[in-house]
C-alpha cells in the first residue's frame, strides 16, 4: 500500500476545540439532526422501558396475535405480549449489544491502530498484515461458526461481533495517528523527554478521539445489524428479547401466514430507524472530521470495507 | 515489470489469505472443546465401518499437529468429511447447494449494480435538486433495512402473486423445458429482488460520490466546452472514469452479499449454501458447517483477487 497519500496533512479545523466541533457539526447538518433525534428518542424509550412501558414484559395481556387496538396500539405478538412493550425492551437489548460489541471492537481496533501508527516499522507491518487478512475474510460466516461452537448467550454474541468488527477502526486510526505523530508539538514533547505512554495519551489520543467517536457510531449500526442476523439464525440468547429475536420469533411462529403483520413489521422498522440514525450521525461526523477520506459520506458499510484511500488513490 | 510484480503480489496475498482461512477452520473446529465438534467421525446413527473409515481418513487417533497435516491433505483431495445429517460427503452436498445459490445471487447482484449505478448517476447529475434528495434518502433507507426483514416484507406484499418459498413448484409434474424455466424464474424473482434491494443503496452512494468527483475534473469542462450533450458527457466521460472505484467497492462488498444470501435463503427456503449453513447450525452438523464456511470464505477471497486484477486492468497506473 502506498502510504504517501495517507500522510497528507490537514490543518486542524480553524484551531477551534474539537469537542465544540463535534457539537457544531451535529447542529449544522440536517441529516445529523434527524439521525440524532431518532437515536435519542429510541434510546429514551429503551432506557425508560421499565417505567413507561404500558405492560409488563413477560405477561400475556390478550389473545395471541390480537389486532392493534386502543389498548394495544401495535397489537400483540404470538405469546399475547403487547408489541409496544416488547419493542421498548427489545431496543434496549439491541442497543446494549450494539454498544458493548462496539466497545470491544474500539478497544481492539484503537489499540492496533495506535500501536501500528505510532511505532511504525515492523510493528506496523505485522499488525497491518493481520488486519488485511481479517478484512478480506467475510465476517458473518465467521461469526456464525464461532457463535455455533460457543453456544448461544448474549455475552458470546457481544464478543463474537466485537472481535470481528475492529479492522476498519484500526485502519482509520492508524492513518490518523501516523499524521499526528509527525506534528511539531509531538516532536517537541518527545524532545522534552516525554515517554511513549504520555505522548500517546495526552497528545495523540485526544486528536484521534473525534474520529474514533464517528467510527463508533457507524460500528454500532453494523453491530446491531449483525445481531439481528445471528438471532435470525437461531444463535441469539434464548432468554433475552432483542429486536432481532422479535423478528425471528415472528418468523418462526408464522406471523405472516397468521396475517399478523404488526408482529413483524414494527420490529424491523425500529431496527431500520436505529441503523439509519447511526449512519446519518456517524456519516456526518466523519464527513466533517476526516479530511483525507473523501469517500467518507458513503455510510457504514462502505466505510467498513477497505477505504479507497490506501489502494490506488491516484484513480480517485 | 512493475505490473507483473503487482499481479504476483496480489496472487500471493490471496494464497496466504486462503491458507489463513483454512488454518482458522482447523483451529475453530478441531481445537475447540467438545468431542461432537472436534470429532468428525461422530456421525449419529452411522455404522461402525463408516466411523472407522472416517477415523482413519482424518487420523483422529493421532496428535493434533499430525491431524493438521492430514486435514490439509484431505482438503486438497476435496474430502471435507461426511455430513452428520444425511451421511453424504460434505463436498457433494455443497456442490448441489452452490449450483442452486449461484443464479439467485448473480441475478440479485447484477440487479443491485444496475439500480445502484443508475440512481447514483442520476443523484450526482441532479445534485442539489429534490431528485437527488429522493434517490439518496431511499438508498439510505434500503441500506438500513435488515435483509431478512425486507425479504419478509416482500413476502407480505407479494403473497399470492408470486411464489414465496422454494426453488420450483413440486406439484408441476413432468414440465417441459420452457415451463420449468418459467417456474424457476418466478421463484427466483423475490429472493433476487431482496438481495438487489438490500445491496443497491450502498452502490448508489458510492457511484454518486465517485461521479461527483469526476464531474469536477477538467476534462469534463473541456467536454462541455466542446459542446457535447450532457448525457454523452455523463456516459462517455464521467461514468467511464467513475467505474474504477465502483469496481473495487462492488468486489469488496462480497462479504455482504454472502451474509445477505444466507439470510435470504432462510426466508425463502432456497436450497443453497446459505440455507445449508442455517440447517447445519440448527442440527449441529459441524462437518457441513465447516465445509460451508470454507467454501464461502475461499470464494470471497478469490473474488477479491479477481477484483484486484480487474482494477489493475482498468487502471494500469497502480503498481502499489
Amino acid at each position: 500500500m502506498s502510504e504517501a497519500s495517507l500522510l497528507i496533512e490537514a490543518p486542524p479545523e480553524g484551531g477551534q476545540n474539537r469537542r465544540g466541533f463535534v457539537l457544531h457539526t451535529l447542529r449544522h447538518r440536517p441529516a445529523a439532526v434527524i439521525g440524532a433525534t431518532i437515536l435519542v428518542l429510541v434510546a429514551l424509550g429503551a432506557i425508560l422501558a421499565q417505567w413507561i412501558a404500558p405492560y409488563p414484559l413477560h405477561q400475556q395481556v390478550g389473545p395471541v396475535f390480537a389486532h392493534p387496538s386502543w389498548h394495544h396500539l401495535l397489537g400483540l405478538d404470538d405469546g399475547g405480549i403487547d408489541m409496544v412493550t416488547l419493542l421498548m425492551w427489545g431496543a434496549r437489548v439491541s442497543l446494549v449489544v450494539g454498544f458493548a460489541a462496539t466497545l470491544v471492537s474500539m478497544a481492539i481496533g484503537g489499540a492496533v491502530g495506535v500501536l501500528a501508527g505510532y511505532f511504525g516499522g515492523w510493528v506496523d507491518t505485522v499488525l497491518m498484515r493481520i488486519t488485511d487478512y481479517f478484512l478480506v475474510l467475510p465476517d458473518v460466516p465467521l461469526m456464525i461458526v464461532v457463535a455455533a461452537i460457543w453456544g448461544p448467550s448474549l455475552f458470546h454474541i457481544i464478543i463474537v461481533i466485537g472481535i470481528l468488527l475492529w479492522t476498519s477502526t484500526a485502519r482509520v486510526i492508524r492513518a490518523q495517528v501516523k499524521s499526528v505523530r509527525e506534528r511539531v508539538y509531538v516532536k517537541r514533547a518527545r524532545a522534552l523527554g516525554a515517554g511513549h505512554t504520555r505522548i500517546v495519551f495526552t497528545h495523540v489520543l485526544p486528536q484521534v478521539a473525534p474520529l474514533l467517536i464517528a467510527n463508533t457510531v457507524l460500528t454500532v449500526a453494523v453491530a446491531i445489524f449483525d445481531e439481528t442476523a445471528l438471532s435470525f439464525l437461531g444463535l441469539g440468547d434464548p432468554s433475552t428479547t432483542s429486536l432481532g429475536k422479535v423478528i425471528e420469533n415472528a418468523f418462526q411462529r408464522a406471523a405472516i401466514s397468521a396475517g399478523a403483520w404488526w408482529a413483524i413489521v414494527w420490529p424491523g422498522v425500529l431496527v431500520t430507524l436505529i441503523i439509519l440514525g447511526c449512519s446519518l450521525v456517524g456519516g456526518a461526523l466523519e464527513d466533517a472530521l476526516n479530511p483525507r477520506l473523501r469517500v467518507a459520506h458513503l455510510g457504514a458499510r462502505t466505510f467498513r470495507l477497505r477505504p479507497l484511500v490506501g489502494r490506488g488513490q491516484d484513480a480517485l | 515489470m512493475r505490473g507483473t510484480d503487482y499481479v504476483l503480489k496480489r496472487i500471493a496475498f490471496a494464497i496466504v489469505t486462503i491458507f489463513v482461512a483454512v488454518s482458522l477452520n482447523f483451529v475453530l473446529f478441531r481445537l475447540a472443546p467438545g468431542t461432537a465438534v472436534t470429532n468428525l467421525a461422530r456421525v449419529p446413527h452411522a455404522t461402525p465401518a463408516l466411523r472407522n473409515a472416517l477415523k482413519k481418513q482424518f487420523g483422529l487417533d493421532k496428535s493434533k499437529s499430525e491431524q493438521y497435516v492430514i486435514y490439509l491433505e484431505q482438503l486438497v483431495h476435496g474430502n471435507l468429511g461426511v455430513s452428520f445429517e444425511n451421511e453424504q460427503p460434505v463436498s457433494k452436498n455443497l456442490r448441489i447447494a452452490v449450483i442452486n445459490t449461484l443464479p439467485m445471487v448473480t441475478i440479485g447482484t447484477l440487479f443491485s449494480i444496475l439500480i445502484g449505478t443508475l440512481t447514483g448517476v442520476i443523484a450526482a447529475w441532479r445534485r442539489g435538486t429534490p431528485t437527488e434528495a429522493a434517490t439518496v434518502s431511499s438508498a439510505l433507507g434500503f441500506y438500513a433495512m435488515p435483509t431478512q426483514w425486507l425479504g419478509l416484507m416482500l413476502i407480505i406484499a407479494f403473497a399470492g402473486v408470486l411464489p414465496t418459498g422454494g426453488m420450483t413448484n413440486e406439484f408441476l409434474l413432468d414440465p417441459g423445458f420452457w415451463q420449468h424455466l418459467r417456474d424457476l424464474a418466478s421463484h427466483i424473482l423475490l429472493p433476487a429482488l431482496t438481495l438487489g434491494l438490500t445491496l443497491y443503496g450502498e452502490y448508489t452512494l458510492i457511484v454518486r460520490s465517485a461521479m461527483l468527483e469526476t464531474l469536477g475534473e477538467d476534462y469534463i469542462l473541456t467536454a462541455r466546452a466542446k459542446g457535447l450533450r450532457p448525457w454523452t458527457i455523463v456516459r462517455k466521460h464521467a461514468l467511464r472514469n467513475a467505474m474504477l472505484p465502483i469496481t473495487t467497492l462492488v468486489a469488496l462488498s462480497l462479504g455482504y452479499i454472502v451474509a445477505g444470501a444466507i439470510l435470504i435463503e432462510i426466508v425463502f427456503s432456497w436450497p443453497g449454501v446459505g440455507r445449508a449453513v442455517y440447517l447445519a447450525v440448527q442440527e449441529r452438523d459441524y462437518p457441513m458447517l465447516q465445509g460451508a464456511f470454507l467454501l464461502l470464505t475461499i470464494s470471497v477471497v478469490i473474488c477479491n483477487l479477481i477484483a484486484d486484477l480487474l482494477y489493475f486492468k482498468l487502471d494500469p497506473r497502480i503498481t502499489e
